[in-house]
């Protein structure tokens, strides 16, 4: 299935966006969240971007305040995932302008719209940042 | 800041963001939840904008972790909004609270699927994708051949396609029925052909989702995919915006390189040609340049490569190269390249003329063992684990044991079960295991489990020449200051088995021996107590001539055990002390303890239990299913370049073919449950009950190895009364080991269940066959047609199928030819005469042979009794009188039914309906009842009325009153249970992961092959 959720969290540990593509309970949520970022927060730069966690691997990235954490399979490209998130960042780059926690926060149906162009059932569907941001560049015309 | 116009939320997420702490988060959280409560309910007052605000509002207190559940509804309805604003949020909002299996997500089934097949590609997209995240059987099964036009057709815009090879992948993970093989892989072929690259990389996802499955249908993809290869390598007709930081889309590249290892080989040399051109190219062209992201991304591009090298088991001077680069990755400083070296490396391993030039870097590796980073040292672990043989073994354990004293917690338990593993598999001589086992229980005492000490145990045991080696061992530990209360188990064990072979030592005699013991008993645990009374005892057999002092000592302990609480220790004290004091006759009764039979090491067992499995079969795993790798906790050395198997000179090692590795698990569990039975009978009553030493003491109980029929009942499914006859038993045993090597792809029980309930469908597949079903039935006359169709490239052949008809079934299959030709597809009518009402089932016996794989099959056929059923509607006037005149057993049974599964009266009468009853309404006045009313055919009935009552109590749901009257009384009863048995436990829809049924008939012997017939039988 490729990548199993998709977390953006604050340096407190707050959850700013949580898309899974597995179903957990709230329970499960809560609790993979807070053990994740109790793992992943605590590392340092000169640490790898991959942590083991459960059956699970992370594979995650920092930008000023904000982790992007993405749970794959065990067998999962890491590389490719890294960048992935990077690829994310510069989509909402081009359509926020240096996007920051706060544009995440107070538009997370944009944040949402732009993932659902990106990664659809734990696989990427899209990579070409043009066709990813048209969707919401039309809607943004209409209103 | 204001969210396109959505003040409201705006205000609120601001207002949750300035709260203090969790408690005012709470209670802004739920005055929140409060207000869109009650705006719910007064729904006529909401505006299209309104309700699309509060949604969001619920997504975003969700995602807080606060439970939303009283809103699904909402979400759901605004999926049927005609504007694309709300349709957009509800269907994404719904795809993030629901799962597949939430019963909201039916209701919206018909406008999803008007969306998807609409003319509005916006609408389109979004149901695609809400599908493709979570759409579950039902929508596989209604909207599968919708999706793929989508895919297909060329007249629907990239960004429909793209969506839809996605939403089929899902809908085929649900149900792989919706691909139909033939006729997909054609498809597919064509699909790969698309210039658009977003269609292609979820074509490819779809492609890696099917050759996982399935490759031998798609080996026409195989050189499309090499041109995608290709293509993209050279950045042909690559548009700019697909190219990330210069390289043409790295993504789609991985993808592809992974849809390529699932194919075993590519026989077509110039495929093979023109992919190692490529790899070659990515092997040697890849630089380390400065920016992060195009090294990233051009690294991730040649991982995949070198999996897909390895995969391929390319020429020499390849290779080499990859164990170079990799050589050169684990050396360097940046901590992703490395651990992706490492975890590389690690793969490796299963190629096998590498590893010496692996074996090389060791130094470097165990550097990284000590790395700062614990994700780097898990790896390092890891490859040093798999690395492992006879050769480097000491160096290795050495470095474990010393790594572990300043190991973090983590990771303690795990080193110290794959140190002690090592240490058993590839020991250069004895004496060296038992220093590692006991530095192991110094050093992380409270990480190795008993497991590993039992071990230990058992090799000294059973090695004659370690045993005085061993004993000095053990009494060297004990002048250690603090040590572990493990060490103090064992020690005081082995002394108490050996100790007298260091009489002539100085502090050494009995005495010492004992005074020093003794000096730990305050310090432990009851548990540890009753080994120090059996080591006391044993002292004291040893102690001849009898030291009159140290006999009253020890007495003195025993007597004043005599009362502990602890019945173990009780009992203990009390047998000993009646022993003792039997003089001569101690002598035989303590004497050394008989050697343990052998048996799979313990530990290794417990490392495969370990293993956690991903839901998903792996490229890796697949490959490995014969070679298992490193991770995996091998049991037995799958190298032959690593020389003979080292374990050998342990002569007690049980090492099992890769092949047993299975059958022997349950049989082990057999012996341990074996043991906790059979302690009453043991030959050695003070050590019986000892539960602790269950592991070591135990088998001992057991006189030789158990017989087969022993070992076979310990299989036996749990919970089920009454003993087994041994034929039933060994009926059972290919349940947890299949005899045959093809494994059929989906679930036997599962397909026969949903054929139960209609007339066509597949009864059975694997990767060389498929047997469809399509069934008429007239009164008590029935023709069914098998469709066995042939999914190779080459014939099937001794071919044979053979009706295993049960008494009351007439049943004639025409001939079967005994070879399929390829790719066909033969049909084998089967005539079916019903004699009389019964449960009981036909079973079809099939076998056929595809090159060395031999397959027999007894498949459960659909005729069951339901199928002899013709609704038939009945007026108030003809009921009453029939129903009053069968009066009372034996033609009219009652019975209140217990653990049904919960129906709704419309969700019930619906399945009455699939079973061919008529449901009768307005026949009963009560509007908790359900009337139906059937005929039955058979030679002996000929059509029989069946008259049908269910009571139901509106506040359990599970349970109901059921009549049944008939004017036979077999009938009545067959009819009754039938039902029964469906109301309980079978699914109404195939939807659900049908569990067969509780109480099918006891089909004849020979169908136990299938579980779900096994399971049937069994209860």
């Amino acid at each position: 299935m490729g990548i199993r959720f998709i977390l953006m969290v604050n340096k407190q540990g707050q959850t700013r966006l949580a898309q899974y593509y597995e179903y957990l309970t709230l329970e499960e949520r809560r609790a993979l969240e807070g053990e994740i970022v109790r793992k992943c927060l605590a590392r340092t730069e000169q640490q790898c971007s991959f942590v083991e966690h459960r059956n699970y691997k992370i594979v995650y990235r920092r930008y000023a305040s904000l982790f992007f954490l993405v749970g794959v399979d065990n067998d999962e490209n890491e590389l490719a995932i890294l960048e992935f998130i990077h690829l994310l960042v510069e989509t909402m780059d081009r359509h926020f302008g240096n996007v920051c926690e706060l544009d995440i926060m107070f538009h997370l149906e944009k944040a949402h719209f732009m993932l659902e162009e990106m990664v659809m059932n734990g696989c990427i569907i899209e990579t070409n940042k043009s066709n990813i941001l048209a969707p919401i560049q039309l809607m943004d015309k209409a209103t | 800041m204001a969210l396109s116009g959505m003040r409201g939320l705006s205000v609120f997420i601001s207002d949750v963001r300035n709260c203090q702490n969790k408690e005012q988060e709470r209670l802004r959280v739920d005055k929140e939840l409060g207000n869109i409560r009650t705006r719910f309910k007064n729904e006529k007052g909401l505006t299209p904008y309104e309700k699309k605000k509060y949604v969001w509002k619920m997504l975003y207190i969700y995602m807080l972790g606060y439970d939303v559940d009283f809103g699904h509804m909402e979400a759901v309805s605004l999926i049927s909004a005609p504007k694309y604003p709300e349709k957009q949020v509800g269907y994404i909002v719904t795809s993030c609270l629901l799962n597949e299996n939430h019963d909201f997500l039916r209701l919206a089934i018909n406008t999803v699927r008007n969306d998807i097949i609409g003319r509005n590609e916006t609408f389109q997209c979004l149901a695609l994708t809400m599908v493709g995240n979570i759409g579950g059987r039902e929508f596989a099964e209604s909207l599968a051949p919708d999706v793929q036009k989508l895919l297909i057709s060329s007249s629907f815009r990239p960004l429909v396609r793209k969506k839809a090879a996605l939403c089929l992948l899902r809908l085929y993970r649900k149900n792989p029925d919706v691909v139909n093989v033939d006729g997909w892989s054609d498809r597919m072929t064509q699909l790969l052909d698309e210039r658009d690259l977003g269609v292609l990389t979820s074509s490819m996802s779809l492609l890696v989702a099917l050759v996982s499955n399935y490759h031998d249908a798609y080996w026409s993809c195989l050189p499309k995919c090499v041109k995608i290869l290709e293509r993209l390598s050279r950045n042909q007709d690559v548009p700019q915006e697909y190219t990330y930081y210069g390289i043409p889309s790295p993504w789609l590249q991985v993808k592809t390189m992974r849809a390529l290892q699932y194919f075993p080989t590519i026989e077509d040399p110039n495929t093979r040609r023109s992919l190692f051109e490529v790899l070659q190219r990515i092997l040697m062209g890849t630089d380390v340049v400065k920016n992060v992201n195009k090294n990233n991304a051009s690294h991730a591009v040649l991982f995949e490569a070198l999996a897909l090298v390895m995969h391929l088991d390319a020429e020499k001077e390849m290779m080499s190269q990859c164990v170079a680069l990799l050589g050169k990755f684990i050396a360097v400083r940046e901590p992703n390249i490395r651990y992706l070296g490492l975890e590389n490396m690690t793969r490796m391993l299963m190629v096998t003329d590498v590893q010496d030039i692996i074996k090389r870097h060791q130094a470097q590796i165990i550097t990284s063992l000590k790395d700062p980073d614990i994700s780097i040292r898990r790896r390092a672990l890891d490859l040093l684990y798999g690395m492992c043989d006879v050769s480097n073994a000491k160096d290795i354990v050495e470095e474990l044991l010393q790594y572990l004293s300043t190991a973090d917690f983590a990771m303690r338990e795990e080193l110290s079960l794959k140190a002690a593993i090592l240490a058993e598999k590839f020991a250069p001589d004895l004496s060296w295991y038992v220093d590692v086992i006991l530095q192991l229980i110094d050093k992380a005492g409270d990480f190795v489990s008993d497991d590993i000490w039992f071990r230990v145990v058992q090799f000294v045991t059973n090695n004659e020449d370690l045993q005085p080696y061993a004993a000095v061992k053990a009494r060297e530990y004990l002048d250690k200051p603090a040590i572990h209360e493990t060490m103090v188990k064992v020690s005081a064990y082995i002394l108490g088995e050996y100790g007298h072979f260091l009489a002539q030592r100085t502090g050494c005699s009995p005495k010492e021996l004992f005074s020093i013991i003794h000096e730990k008993l305050p310090t432990v645990s009851t548990s540890t107590i009753p080994i120090l009374l059996s080591t006391y005892a044993k002292i004291l057999m040893h102690s001849q001539p009898p030291d009159p002092d140290l006999q009253n000592q020890i007495w003195a302990i025993f007597s004043k055990y005599e009362s502990c609480i602890d019945i173990e220790i009780q009992q203990r004290a009390v047998e000993y002390f009646a022993l003792s004091r039997k003089g001569a006759a101690l002598m035989d009764i303590l004497a050394e303890m008989p050697k343990f039979p052998e048996r799979q090491s313990a530990l290794i067992k417990k490392a495969e239990d370990n293993e956690v499995d991903t839901a998903e079969q792996s490229a890796i795993k697949l490959r490995t299913q014969q070679q298992q790798n490193s991770n995996a906790l091998v049991v037995a050395d799958p190298q032959p370049a690593n020389g003979t198997p080292p374990v050998g000179q342990l002569g007690l090692v049980k090492v099992p073919s890769m092949t047993s590795t299975a059958d022997l698990k349950p049989v082990d569990q057999g012996l341990t449950q074996a043991n906790g039975t059979m302690t009453k009978v043991d030959p050695y009553p003070p050590d019986s009950s000892a539960d602790l030493l269950g592991d070591l003491l135990g088998p001992l109980a057991l006189e030789g190895p158990p017989s087969t029929a022993a070992q076979l009942e310990q299989n036996y499914v749990p919970g089920i009364d009454g003993v087994p006859s041994t034929a039933d038993a060994l009926a059972l045993a290919p349940v947890e080991e299949p005899a045959n090597s093809v494994q059929p792809i989906g679930n036997i029980a599962e397909r026969f269940h949903a054929l139960c309930l209609k007339d066509s469908g597949v009864l059975y597949e694997d990767p060389h066959i498929q047997i469809g079903i399509k069934a008429e039935w007239r009164a008590h006359h029935g023709r069914l047609v098998l469709f066995l169709g042939n999914k190779n490239t080459s014939p099937l052949v001794s071919v044979q199928a053979i009706i295993l008809p049960p008494s009351h079934l007439k049943m004639e299959l025409s001939l079967v030819p005994e070879t399929i030709p390829p790719r066909a597809q033969v049909q084998c009518p089967l005539e079916v005469v019903n004699l009389r009402p019964s449960r009981d089932v036909a079973v079809l016996d099939f076998s056929y042979k595809f090159g060395h794989a031999a397959v027999n099959v007894k498949l459960r056929l659909p005729a069951v009794l339901n199928k002899f059923l013709q609704p038939i509607p009945v007026s108030a006037e003809e009921f009453f009188p029939q129903w009053k005149s069968l009066s009372g057993p034996p033609l009219k049974l009652q019975e209140v039914v217990r653990g049904v599964k919960p129906l709704s009266l419309p969700e019930m009468a619906n399945f009455f309906t699939t079973l061919r009853l008529m449901v009768c309404p307005g026949l009963d006045p009560n509007q908790n009842n359900l009337v139906a009313s059937t005929t039955f055919y058979s030679e002996a009935t000929r059509a029989m009325l069946c008259l049908i009552r269910i009571e139901t109590d509106p506040a359990d749901r599970t349970q109901l009153r059921m009549t049944i009257a008939t004017g036979d009384p077999t009938l009545t009863f067959e009819l009754k249970e039938f039902l029964k048995e469906h109301l309980i436990s079978v699914p109404t829809a195939p939807r659900a992961p049908a569990p067969p049924p509780v109480s099918q008939p006891t089909p004849p012997p020979a169908t136990l092959n299938d579980p779900g017939a096994i399971l049937a039988g069994l209860l």
